[in-house]
């Protein structure tokens, strides 16, 4: 095998484990911006009655404020996370 | 000087602000028209989207949903927040490092197919004219009351207005202009209810207000509110009343439509690089969170004011008079938005009180039957829509206040019809008609059929827009729906499948939009033509699955028969996967290639 040809095996293998790496991130990302929404803000509301916030209770406040904040703060991680990575795979621009 | 001179002082001013910045940043060439060059800063990036992306529905009707609904309506909240997520995960950087001008176009080359590139046109114009239809109802509501004219002469002057505006400059016009307009939509938006918020709670920002101390009764703001509308037979703000089901949903499908809409995606196109995509999509969330956070409180503050204004005394006091309404500068905003149509009153039982509660609740109508105020809801009329434009004035607010509003509600609507028209015309211009039916055409020759089009979907969606199929938050979300159910999943497949090939993808794509499409007229009209409708969302066809909800639904049955589909026809070609491989690293993001 040439040294370009091994390379270019390397760089794949490399791109595959990026992208395994990269693949996981959103998974943990996607699941915790199901649960503050989707969760926390509607199906699990009701488990969440009893602690109080500001005259009403914890699902209210995920569902018009809470969710918001955790998603911003999702994205920003990711952003920050997945530049990160670029440069541990040496995949960066 | 009079509310009306102010007004236009203010909405004069902005105007002239934006056509200065579009005149100094004309677009000249093709891909300056389209993508601005590429060399605009995520932040400057993040906030041209926020304000494209936060049209009439965010800043004047979504207020007002959720004012009259409570808990129920967070949908809206949760929905166009939560979509940025899926957009800045799932999306766009891939879409950035594959380094095209359009949608449409990534459609057509990750599914080799030009079938694949005109469906995706299609898709593209019918989400977007909808949600330009919603854009006009807005504008209507917003031009309707600057002007003191009726609702319809409001809508056709905004018309006139958006068209003039779209026309003059392309996406580089458009990316600075929209900074401007961002500025001015955010203190219009943020200023009252910082001054309502005092008034109400003394707290000066209004998220916090929301679940803060009502200053003058002691209690928290929304026990307060919740024991109010209660008594009036109405549902308890912060309850939870609505399907569970359907709201979960409406929610998804908002979040899927706003990661298929194509004139957000368009945006991420336009930083320079892979990470500055990544970066570009928080800062608009950040931009987009600050109107977000404020809205129920907005919402919850005027809810609380207006009942309260109709019921000076409280719930078991007199109902507000019609002579104090007449009569009391206070009550003023009330006449001049009865001149709009969209807010009416009547003393029904001729007691010279106008009562205000639930009539469809037996109990409160036996109530007030036995206090003399009659048995039948004597505000007639209250527009979701208005909120918002109303709210300085129901605060009792300074009249630069509510000329600011006035201002803001346009910079809303202008900027979202005009980035959506910027997307339409972009379709036929670029994919359907240089891309697909002559690729000869001359650059002034595809300037010129990109200003066509924007007229043509302009006067399409000014023609729907004087009868609505609901309040422009509303109609907003059958858009949402519309791109959730085609767009998104042929994206998503296209970047994280190297499986779904062109047969799939075109089948998995009509198969979304037609069943969606068929759903919303069945329960709208047909091409939202009052009248035609077979069903209505109070009692749809499949349970409790309202059309603004069905995208989600429209979603899977993309995938599953992009699925199924693909399954059965050809792989994939090598070259194809070779391309999907490329997209997925960020290395080698060049700037993008015009053809």
């Amino acid at each position: 095998m040439t040294d370009q040809a091994t390379h270019i095996v390397e760089t794949a293998e490399a791109d595959r484990g990026y992208w395994s790496a990269n693949v996981r991130i959103i998974i943990i990302s996607l699941v915790i911006w199901a649960l503050v929404s989707f969760g926390f803000g509607i199906l699990l509301r009701p488990a969440l009655s009893g602690i109080a916030v500001g005259g009403t209770d914890l699902g209210f406040w995920f569902a018009q404020q809470g969710s918001i904040i955790v998603f911003l703060a999702l994205i920003f991680f990711y952003a920050w996370r997945m530049n990160k990575l670029d440069k541990e795979f040496g995949v960066e621009e | 000087m009079d509310q009306f001179t102010i007004n236009l002082l203010f909405v004069g001013a902005s105007f002239a602000l934006y056509i200065g910045i579009a005149i100094w940043a004309r677009a000249g060439s093709t891909s300056e028209f389209y993508a601005a060059g590429r060399g605009v800063h995520p932040v400057t990036n993040g906030m041209a989207t926020a304000a494209d992306w936060m049209s009439a529905a965010s800043f004047i009707s979504m207020a007002g949903l959720i004012a009259f609904t409570g808990y129920d309506n967070s949908s809206f909240l949760m929905g166009w927040t939560g979509g940025y997520v899926l957009l800045a995960l799932l999306l766009a950087p891939y879409l950035r490092k594959f380094g095209k001008f359009t949608v449409s176009e990534f459609i057509g080359d990750r599914f080799y197919s030009q079938t694949a590139r005109i469906v995706a046109v299609v898709c593209l114009i019918v989400a977007s004219t909808t949600y330009v239809i919603g854009q006009m109802t807005g504008v209507g509501v917003a031009f309707g009351r600057f002007l003191e004219v009726s609702n319809t002469s409001g809508l056709l002057i905004g018309a006139c207005v958006v068209f003039a505006y779209a026309v003059f400059g392309g996406m580089k016009g458009v990316t600075y202009t929209q900074v401007a307009q961002y500025c001015v939509l955010i203190t219009a938006y943020t200023i009252p209810a910082i001054f309502i918020s005092l008034q109400l709670t003394g707290t000066p920002i209004p998220a916090l207000g929301l679940f803060g101390e009502h200053a003058a009764s002691g209690e928290p703001l929304l026990a307060k509110l919740d024991a109010l509308v209660a008594e009036l037979g109405f549902n308890e703000y912060t309850a939870h009343h609505a399907d569970t089901f359907n709201m979960v949903l409406f929610t998804l499908s908002l979040m899927i439509g706003t990661a298929g809409l194509p004139h957000v995606i368009m945006r991420f196109f336009t930083v320079p690089r892979v990470a500055d995509a990544r970066w570009s999509a928080g800062w608009t969330l950040v931009f987009i969170a600050l109107l977000y956070l404020t809205a129920p409180a907005v919402g919850a503050m005027a809810r609380l004011n207006i009942t309260e204004m109709m019921w000076p005394n409280g719930a078991s006091g007199e109902p507000v008079s019609a002579e104090m309404i007449e009569g009391e500068q206070r009550y003023d905003w009330m006449a001049t938005w009865q001149k709009t149509g969209l807010l009416n009153w009547e003393d029904k039982n001729g007691d010279g009180k106008i009562a205000y509660f639930n009539d469809k609740d037996a109990e409160t109508v036996a109530k007030m039957e036995a206090a003399g105020w009659g048995s039948e809801n004597e505000l007639t009329k209250f527009n979701r829509d208005i909120l918002v434009l109303a709210n300085p004035e129901i605060a009792n607010l300074p009249s630069w206040v509510i000329g600011l509003v006035a201002a803001g509600g346009l910079a809303a609507a202008l900027s979202t019809a005009a980035g959506l028209l910027l997307a339409i015309s972009s379709a036929v211009s670029h994919d359907l008609i240089k891309g697909a039916i002559n690729p000869q055409i001359s650059e002034r020759g595809e300037l010129l059929s990109a200003r066509i089009a924007m007229a043509v979907a302009i006067a399409v969606a000014t023609y729907l827009g004087l009868n609505p199929p609901g309040f422009a938050a509303q109609t907003v979300a059958l858009a949402f729906g519309l791109a959730a159910a085609s767009i998104f999943p042929a994206l998503m497949m296209g970047i994280f499948s190297t499986r779904i090939n062109n047969t799939g993808a075109v089948a998995g794509m009509l198969a979304g939009l037609i069943v969606t499409l068929l759903y919303i007229f069945l329960h709208k009209g047909w091409f939202f033509v009052p009248g035609t409708n077979s069903f209505t969302d109070a009692d749809p066809l499949l349970g409790t699955v309202k059309s603004t909800s069905f995208g989600a639904i429209g979603a899977a049955i993309n995938f599953g028969v992009a699925y199924v589909v693909s399954g059965m026809t050809k792989e994939t070609p090598a070259e194809i996967k070779a391309l999907v491989e490329s997209v997925r690293v960020p290395r080698g993001a060049g700037a993008a290639q015009d053809h």
